[in-house]
């Protein structure tokens, strides 16, 4: 496997009493694409927020093990949440843009991040929306309000607006959930490019999405990571009993 | 049996439009009333002098009507409780919308309740006994009564509805915006500011424009710390409002003076309207989003 850029140790995680991830270990492997699979409640949401520490902002969560992200501890006290959340971006199931135009939304986060000067903005705005494959749609109209594109639309800008801050990982929650088959191939290829630049880590629900664009699967059930590997191995010879009946279909 | 069922419901209808038609009657009733009597005076007087006159005489040998004095004072004295209301009334709002932990929250929201529920006669009695005598000697003025401690006063009495709706606005902002915001690696204070109030806007339009209407339609308050002389608005001069202005001559006016106060009892409703009208749009925005 190549050189990783997060490896997560022995991680736990409890929402109040309720143990939502037990003792998960593995290592995401730098530009690659790496799909987390399984039945519904499995907690692959929660294990992705658990990577940018949006589970931060839950009331009552407690975590114990340790996630690295390029050899330093998200956790330590020393870490500045939010310049972790800059290099850790995420792209949510619903496709969430602010009510604002859809310039300003690309380039909230880098003004929020102090990029100054409107030519600089305006190329950050432009590469960004490139990157997302949506310039070309929207360049006419980026003063307009970014809640009338349609869904697939508002999930790229999305995309534009998580990739103008610069991030080494993207982490997509279920990104195709509320897309149409056409918007839906758009976003796989979209991650397929992404790869050459960044790390993306993606839940999804779509066995063949997986196997399309992903290079690692983990496969999780109630918490537990039980198959992790190579996505073509774990779909072609699934080493546990559970992933199998899971990817035939047996199963949730 | 089943037509004494469907007059039945006949009937329950009736009674209830008979019942909503009360509060509509009720506000053609006082609109008809208040342009029928408002107008006569203004005829005699004039529309300009009217408005526009600087001295308000009307007990004088040769009486004068003009009213610009109360229209500035109330514009003044509404203006002023904004300029402190909102600030303090919208800073309160985002904290106890965004920041505030559960129980802090329930007891500042229900301190807030408590203060909308003060009668404005206390509201002017405190001002007149504390805030009244401790302009005078903070400011070195021979009288504390004056705009200024009107203004106070106002500003503190809009401000449970500028917490109130600004915080139900806030609060609507769904949480995804501010989820995006942070997982960009905005701060939580920048993701209120630059996110959840902007989404709120035009609610807390709203707010403001709501607090114009309860400032500029106060009379007892006002009356109590304001000294109630129909000067040219200053701040730390004794003034008298639209409001104040009808209702301190009420009780002994006669003839054209009487009919002059519903004159001024007729501008005021003029701008409660258009108060009424902005707020209308303003959450008629708020709804279609
Ligand atoms: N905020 C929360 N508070 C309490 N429990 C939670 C919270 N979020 C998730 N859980 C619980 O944690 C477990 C894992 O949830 P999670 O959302 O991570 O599942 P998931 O694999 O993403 O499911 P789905 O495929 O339906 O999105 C579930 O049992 C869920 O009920
Ligand atoms: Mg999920």
């Amino acid at each position: 496997m190549m050189s990783s850029i997060i490896t997560i140790d022995n991680l736990c995680l409890w929402y109040g009493n309720q143990q939502a991830l037990k003792n998960v270990s593995l290592d995401i492997a730098k530009k690659s694409i790496t799909a987390l699979i399984g039945p519904s409640g499995c907690g692959k949401s929660t294990f992705l927020k658990t990577l940018n520490r949006m589970n931060d902002l839950i009331p009552g969560v407690k975590i114990t093990g340790s996630v690295q992200y390029e050899k330093t501890d998200i956790f330590d006290s020393a870490t500045d949440v939010s310049e972790l959340r800059r290099q850790i971006g995420m792209v949510f199931q619903k496709p969430n843009p602010f009510p604002m135009s859809i310039y300003d939304n690309v380039a909230y986060g880098p003004r929020t991040h102090g990029v100054k000067g409107k030519a600089k903005l305006d190329d950050i705005v432009e590469r960004s929306l490139r990157d997302a494959a949506i310039w070309n749609e929207v360049k006419d109209r980026l003063k307009k309000n970014a809640l009338g594109l349609s869904g697939g639309q508002q999930q790229r800008l999305c995309i534009a607006r998580a990739l103008a801050v610069e991030p080494a990982v993207l982490l997509m929650d279920e990104p195709t959930s509320a897309l149409d088959p056409i918007s839906t191939s758009k976003i796989e290829e979209l991650a397929l490019q992404l790869k050459e630049q960044y790390t993306i880590v993606i839940v999804t629900h779509n066995m063949q999405q997986a196997a399309r664009i992903s290079d690692n699967t983990a496969f999780f059930l109630l918490g537990e990571l039980v198959e992790y590997g190579v996505t073509e191995m774990l779909f072609s010879q699934p080493r546990d009993k559970r992933t199998e009946d899971y990817i035939t279909g047996r199963f949730g | 049996m089943k037509g004494k069922k469907k007059s039945f419901e006949t009937a329950v209808h009736g009674v209830f439009l008979l019942l909503g038609l009360i509060t509509v009657c009720c506000v053609l009733l006082i609109t008809v009333y208040l342009i029928i009597s408002g107008i006569p005076a203004i005829r005699e007087i004039g529309l300009i002098k009217f408005l526009f006159g600087k001295t308000w005489a009307s007990t004088a040998a040769e009486p004068s009507y003009g009213i610009l004095s109360f229209i500035l004072t109330s514009v003044y004295g509404t203006a002023g409780a904004i300029v402190i209301g909102v600030p303090i009334g919208f800073m309160t709002a985002v904290y106890l919308a965004k920041v505030a932990s559960p129980r802090v929250k329930t007891v500042m929201e229900s301190a807030v309740s408590l203060l909308a529920g003060i009668p404005s006669v206390v509201y002017g009695l405190v001002g007149m006994l504390i805030l009244v005598p401790a302009i005078r000697k903070l400011f070195h003025v021979p009288d504390g009564a004056s705009l200024f401690a009107a203004i106070i006063v106002l500003s503190i009495m809009i401000l449970p509805s500028i917490i109130k709706v600004s915080v139900t606005a806030l609060e609507a902002v769904p949480k995804e915006y501010e989820d995006a915001s942070l997982a960009l690696g905005a701060t939580p204070v920048e993701t209120y500011f630059k996110v959840s109030v902007p989404a709120a806007k035009s609610g807390i339009a709203a707010a403001v424009v709501l607090g114009v209407g309860r400032a500029i339609g106060e009379a007892m308050a006002v009356m109590m710390v304001s000294g109630n002389a129909a000067n040219m608005p200053s701040l730390f001069q004794s003034v008298r409002f639209l409001t104040t202005a009808v209702a301190s001559e009420m009780s002994y006016s006669g003839g054209l003076q009487r009919q002059a106060l519903f004159s001024i009892a007729l501008v005021l409703f003029l701008f409660i309207m258009l108060i009424n009208a902005t707020l209308n749009f303003f959450l008629k925005r708020t709804k279609e989003r």
